[in-house]
């Protein structure tokens, strides 16, 4: 059996799933120190199900415990941000387009070395291993315990920042490195960001792997753990700890994921409908698709592995106006008990209107029986335009797709959709964040610029998906279980036939007792 | 005269992106190094076409080759500046005024950087109007200015002299050094006199990027409707005529390679189920049709903007399912000469059609 856990910034919810079958759920607070409502959790669903711990093959940990603690500003390490490329680079130093509290809080330790690489794999310059010597006296001068290495298309050949981090190691014993090419892709200031980032929060995330293990441990639960990451596969908490940046979105993938176990779907769309907002994206084989696009946290420019989520202003508390033409962008949010009309208030929601229309039995029904028959009709069909709308817009092709309907307001959404084969209403939907950590795979990811001058396409495809296929095992999948999830090919632009960008995804099932 | 401040490289990049007409390359980095070089230096003093002495000695610089590498390698910043010391040194003259060749995209932003750095008046004004795959399509090589001397430079301080006798060629040639130089460089071309550039040159359109920028954050603050505010605005220009082409949701992306060019092509179904309209993408947006007729093409601006933002979509990212606006934007008097159309116009992309201005002009 496998245990899903997902720590939230309120909620921690835990599910035990048998095969495909939720054995047990439940939803309890999250706790300051992780561990102990991680414990009281795991109390709930052991003990309504009666699994002893050593039934228990594995546990699946979501958390957006990382993402929170930058976003808040909150337990983050002084870093030195060490960038190889000069003299390329130069015209643009580390953290320049950064929140000046944020770069700040992380002591602006900016250097920059020459080195570096093309995007053929020729050298920009030679590694500057004496300036590295000087870079590590100041780190040691300074007490900075935490160091990020970018360079120049180390996605292409990450040579120089291994060699950099093994002269780290030797000259500043104890300090944490992360590696650009470990956590991010082509697009550096983007790469670089993601690094330090990490880099911030290399003691948290040893402490955060250490309670969860606690809390483990206390239940007398020895199975192997593991962590999701942005793309929905899995981490080892050695790798969390060295990578806790790879968790940042895994909370949006974890939620669709899970619903598109619910309905036994892998190509789906999802809608998580909530009380401001309904989030919409798209599951293929069982991922969500990912976004092309820049995604900015706590104002800072990445380029991580984020699941392009469509976001749009109808919840359950979203406001009607104009007699039901128009809904939101607006929502009184978790003031509904006080604000709207079945709760005594005085602002017409949308959740009064799926009342109205007897859809729903939420507050005092008599509350809104004098709201016009003609408004609760216009309402109904402007929310489930706006969700059909967002589908459409979210799918990649005119085919229909089912779409699974999840979270508090999906209540809003009674009928059929035009954009949608069939609606999916899952049971269990409510805990889909947790069910997702515990169904996730572990994969291997291959993204690079390939100079194709005088090479056959065929021989660079089965390269760059042979190196994604060892990735994946070498994160822990089954050899013979890994499948190529997914290949693009984007040949660059203005420069025809000389160069194309190859990503290749491979996913496969994790190897139980071998972490 | 304008100056250019730290503030005004947002307004600039915004309207530069819908100058690129889906190319030229995203303007973020380019703005990032503006910025830097006008904060270490002082502002940059922008002047026009009618400012700029006679015997001024013009060139006119940017960067060549793909916006997908300078996102990994971002420029040392002196890229620029050596380029100009290396056309310098082997010309023996000195240079005292800018120009941008290409306004649309990165490149606007990339001539500030060495007007911030060596302290010389960019002149307003560019030989694309817009942005364009290669550096022979410029109103300067339609009206007789040669391409070479171009000076190349990379971050290292690789310098290169390209002597042609055509600006095809010189092209041709630079973009062949340029593989080799890592994708990415730096050039100084179309070297010039005032007088020259004022004949020569399409005006006023570093200004015009910025002055997009503005009004459509100033529509945005103002809670105007965005893209009849920028029509209207667009109207009063030298540009002179813009209008809405179509609005729709994008159904297909096709792509494939014609002739040695990586060709897209983009369907965008209207929202009243009309014949579908397809937008034909050759590095930018070229021609733009709707059951087989021709509502604009090139080298009249077609620009795809967010239906909600107006915001200029880049062609590589188009995708299934978003709602856009087509803007097509007539190009100045300048660009629709028969001469400028052989350089640029339908037939220079393998395009079989006339080329019928925008408004009927």
């Amino acid at each position: 059996m496998r245990v899903g856990i997902d720590v939230g910034g309120t909620n921690t919810d835990a599910v035990i799933l048998d095969g495909d079958t939720v054995v047990a759920a439940c939803k309890s607070p999250t706790t300051l120190d992780v561990s102990s409502g991680i414990s009281a959790a795991l109390s709930v669903v052991m003990g309504d199900s009666g699994v002893q711990p050593d039934a228990i093959d594995a546990v699946m940990i979501g958390t957006t415990h990382f993402t929170n603690a930058v976003v808040e500003r909150r337990r983050l390490l002084e870093v030195a941000a060490i960038r190889i490329g000069l003299p390329a680079t130069r015209g643009v130093p580390p953290m320049t387009d950064w929140p000046a509290d944020l770069a700040d809080t992380l002591g602006r330790h900016t250097f920059m070395l020459h080195g570096g690489h093309e995007f053929d794999g020729r050298e920009i310059a030679p590694l500057d291993e004496a300036g590295l010597l000087e870079v590590a006296k100041e780190i040691r001068a300074r007490g900075i315990r935490s160091a990020a290495i970018t360079s120049v298309f180390s996605p292409v050949t990450a040579v120089m920042e291994l060699r950099a981090a093994e002269i780290l190691r030797e000259e500043c014993p104890g300090v944490a490195l992360s590696l650009s090419h470990e956590i991010g892709r082509v697009g550096f200031l983007e790469r670089e960001n993601a690094a330090i980032m990490n880099a911030c929060l290399a003691e948290l995330s040893v402490k955060v792997v250490s309670s969860f293990r606690a809390a483990l441990g206390e239940k007398g639960i020895t199975a192997p753990f593991f962590i999701s990451q942005n793309d929905g596969t899995l981490m080892t908490p050695e790798h969390v700890e060295r990578y806790p940046v790879l968790t940042f979105a895994s909370g949006p993938t974890n939620s669709m994921r899970g619903a598109a176990r619910l309905a036994g779907l892998g190509d789906a769309m999802v809608v998580d409908i909530g009380g401001t907002t309904s989030d919409v994206g798209m599951l293929m084989q069982g991922f969500p698709r990912e976004s092309a696009v820049a995604v900015d946290i706590g104002g800072v420019r990445t380029n991580f592995r984020m699941p392009d989520v469509l976001a749009i202003g109808l919840g359950g508390g979203s406001l009607v106006r104009d007699e039901g033409a128009r809904i939101g962008p607006d929502s009184v949010g978790y003031e509904i008990t006080e604000k709207a009309l079945v709760f005594g208030g005085d602002t017409l929601t949308t959740t009064d209107i799926i009342v109205a229309a007897g859809l729903a039995d939420i507050g005092d029904a008599s509350r809104v029986a004098s709201i016009p028959k003609a408004t609760v009709e216009t309402a109904i069909a402007t929310m489930h335009r706006m969700v059909d709308e967002a589908v459409d817009r979210m799918k990649m092709s005119a085919d229909k797709l089912p779409v699974i309907l999840v979270g508090g307001g999906s209540v809003l959404i009674s009928r059929e959709l035009p954009s949608a084969s069939e609606v999916i209403r899952p049971e269990n939907a409510g805990v889909a964040n947790a069910i997702g950590a515990a169904i996730a795979q572990v994969g291997g990811e291959v993204d690079r610029i390939y100079a194709m001058e005088g090479r056959q396409r065929d021989e660079v495809l089965d390269e760059a998906k042979k190196e994604a296929t060892a990735n994946a095992v070498a994160a822990g999948a089954v050899g013979n279980s890994v499948k190529i999830m997914d290949i693009e090919e984007v040949p660059l632009a203005y420069l025809p036939g000389s160069a194309t960008r190859i990503r290749v995804k491979a996913v496969g099932d994790l190897a139980f007792g071998e972490a | 005269m304008r100056e250019i401040h730290p503030q005004d490289l947002e307004d600039i990049a915004v309207g530069a992106a819908i100058l690129g007409t889906g190319g030229g390359g995203d303007p973020y980095i380019g703005k990032l190094l503006a910025r830097g070089a006008i904060e270490a230096n002082a502002p940059v003093k922008m002047i026009s076409l009618e400012e700029l002495p006679d015997d001024a000695k013009v060139v006119t610089c940017g960067a060549m080759g793909a916006p997908t590498i300078l996102i990994e390698k971002i420029p040392s910043g002196e890229e620029m500046l050596m380029a100009l010391r290396h056309y310098e040194d082997v010309t023996g003259e000195t240079v005292t005024a800018l120009m941008p060749f290409e306004a649309g995209g990165l490149n606007s932003c990339l001539p500030i950087v060495l007007a911030a750095q060596t302290g010389l008046p960019l002149i307003d004004a560019d030989g694309m109007g817009r942005a364009f795959p290669q550096l022979e399509m410029e109103t300067f090589n339609v009206y007789g200015v040669k391409a070479a001397p171009v000076a190349l430079a990379d971050e290292r301080g690789n310098l290169a002299m390209v002597e042609a006798d055509d600006a095809a060629k010189a092209e041709f040639l630079a973009r062949g050094l340029c593989i080799r130089m890592g994708g990415q460089v730096c050039l100084v071309n179309y070297p010039m006199d005032g007088a020259t550039a004022k004949r020569v040159s399409v005006p006023a359109t570093m200004s015009l990027a910025q002055d997009i920028g503005r009004v459509l954050r100033e529509a945005k603050r103002e809670k105007k409707a965005l893209l009849p505010t920028l029509i209207d605005f667009l109207s009063t220009t030298h540009y002179g005529y813009a209008k809405l082409l179509g609005s729709g949701k994008i159904s297909d992306i096709e792509r494939k390679v014609e002739n040695g060019w990586s060709v897209g092509v983009v369907t965008i179904v209207p929202f009243d189920d009309s014949e579908p309209y397809k937008i034909r993408i050759q590095n930018e947006n070229l021609l733009l049709e709707q059951s087989g007729e021709i509502l604009a093409v090139v080298p009249d601006l077609i620009c795809v903007l967010d239906i909600d933002t107006v915001e200029a979509i880049p062609t590589e990212r188009l995708r299934y399912g978003q709602r856009v606006d087509i803007l097509g934007i007539r190009v100045p008097e300048i660009m629709r000469t028969p001469e400028a159309l052989a350089v640029f116009g339908p037939g220079a992309f393998g395009i079989d059609a006339d080329y019928v201005a925008l408004g009927g002009a």
